[in-house]
């Protein structure tokens, strides 16, 4: 890549920083430029958020629809799988399993629920009352 | 307590940074982003088809994290000191003890909790490094190299990214090099020809048919195999994953080959060697040819061209790189130093 052929798209990096690649100078020569992002690579970005959003978006349908409890909304909305809950609260996968069920949910004591919602940075009151406006 | 004068080196790739940071701190003025690539023979390729990060196989442009640290720290002749805690409380009164010492440390973090990383790229990734170099009363003062700014943050805030969870959790990692001395030329010379070497070994003779140039290669026999395989969305998806591997902040373009064709230019330059610039230049081609296979993919994943034969013609430049790689490599293993 040459010097002049840094792109300089508009991406999510724009506004915060700008990124070091390694570029051919007028002269042949190595040197580093800054980049605000490609916007190639930006799309990829784009492409995997929409992704993880149409899951987000199911997975609230089926907590809505009584199928799910909010802990599995909200692990997805963070980004988790049920390993990476498991380290973060320190319960066992098998134990998250079943308070995804919204039965068993409704009984959780409020010390459990304070353990999810501070791994999720959220309220047990925002943990228990899930809306549509999430 | 203190604020360590350090000056903040901004560098494509966080580990190569934060090697280059510290090294310079302690009087190392010769040393750059390129030469500790290179010495640490960062460069790699690997496909990992049963691993799966955000629901695509893992596709990795550079050596595991934490080895371009240990290798160009060996080969340089600099002892590192590297510990981990069981408890947040060691790690954070011993990351103070260092820094009341005025030695900036080292320190693994995850990326999904860093407040001033931009929020579309805080995913659950456990090996970024910084460098921490100061504490007040109420913040810690942190140099992330991939950063063009230095930041501030909370001890709570810190002491969250030290013990993120998950893959590579980092437990508190942190490391800093020992009593450096200075560089002498003879050690810098040995140094790269040992980081060529090891490079080359990596590339054309792991054993396998993942890893190595050979990766590439199957790389481009899955990606003709994805669409009918899998369904258009999932192989688009697919394929978007390895542009993010390939480009985003850290490879310095080009999946790392920009950054290690500028290593062997300096090396040339160092060793007084102008085969090497021979070799420097297939790499920037092998970059250049990464970054137009990135943007057919883009065609793809934005569904501009989504038949069987724009997947086959990507398989077909990946092919090509194969080539390129595997001669470049091919002559640096037959050069003499």
């Amino acid at each position: 890549m040459k010097k002049d052929e840094v792109p300089q798209d508009i991406t999510f990096l724009t506004k915060i920083t700008k990124e070091l690649c390694y570029v051919k100078n007028e002269t042949g020569k190595y040197e580093s430029a800054l980049s605000t992002g490609w916007q190639v690579k930006h799309e990829a970005l784009v492409e995997a958020w929409e992704d993880i959003n149409k899951n987000n978006e199911e997975a609230l349908k089926a907590v809505l629809k009584g199928e799910k409890s909010p802990i599995y909304y909200f692990m997805l909305l963070n980004l988790m799988d049920i390993s990476l809950l498991a380290s973060y609260t320190g319960f066992w996968k098998f134990t998250i399993r079943r308070h995804m069920k919204p039965a068993i949910f409704n009984k959780l004591s409020n010390k459990k629920l304070n353990i999810y919602a501070k791994v999720f940075d959220i309220s047990v009151e925002q943990l228990k009352n899930i809306t549509k406006n999430e | 307590m203190s604020k360590i004068d350090y000056q903040h080196i901004q560098s494509a790739h966080c580990e190569n940074g934060v090697t280059t940071g510290l090294l310079r701190h302690h009087g190392m003025a010769e040393i750059n982003e390129p030469l500790i690539f290179g010495i640490g023979s960062g460069l790699f390729y690997i496909h990992i088809p049963i691993l799966k990060l955000n629901n695509a196989p893992i596709i990795s442009f550079r050596i595991l994290p934490g080895q371009i640290f240990k290798r160009s720290c060996n080969l340089l002749g600099i002892k590192i000191i590297s510990k981990n805690f069981r408890h947040p409380q060691d790690a954070q009164s011993f990351l103070e003890k260092k820094l009341n010492e005025g030695v900036p440390v080292g320190c693994r973090v995850g990326t999904y909790h860093l407040p001033y990383f931009p929020p579309e790229y805080r995913f659950h990734f456990n090996a970024h490094n910084i460098i921490v170099f100061g504490k007040d009363e109420t913040h810690f003062y942190v140099s992330d190299p991939v950063m063009d700014f230095t930041s501030i943050l909370t001890p709570e805030e810190l002491s969250r990214v030290r013990y993120a969870k998950g893959l590579m959790a980092p437990k508190g990692y942190l490391y800093y090099p020992d009593r450096v001395k200075p560089l002498d030329l003879n050690t810098l010379k040995s140094a790269i020809v040992s980081g060529i070497k090891r490079n080359t070994r990596d590339m054309l003779y792991i054993p396998g048919n993942i890893a190595g140039v050979r990766g590439i290669a199957y790389t481009s026999s899955k990606i003709r195999i994805w669409r009918s395989k899998l369904g258009l969305r999932r192989a688009q998806l697919y394929l978007a994953q390895i542009v993010r591997m390939q480009e985003e902040i850290g490879t310095g373009g080009g999946g790392f080959r920009f950054l290690y064709a500028a290593f062997l230019e300096k090396a040339a330059e160092i060793l007084n060697e102008d085969k090497l610039l021979t070799a420097s230049d297939s790499f920037t081609e092998a970059g250049n040819l990464w970054r137009n296979a990135a943007v057919e993919m883009a065609g793809i994943y934005k569904g501009r061209l989504v038949e069987q034969k724009d997947f086959d013609r990507v398989a077909d430049m990946l092919m090509n790189i194969y080539n390129i790689e595997k001669q470049a490599f091919k002559f640096l293993s037959k050069m003499k130093f």
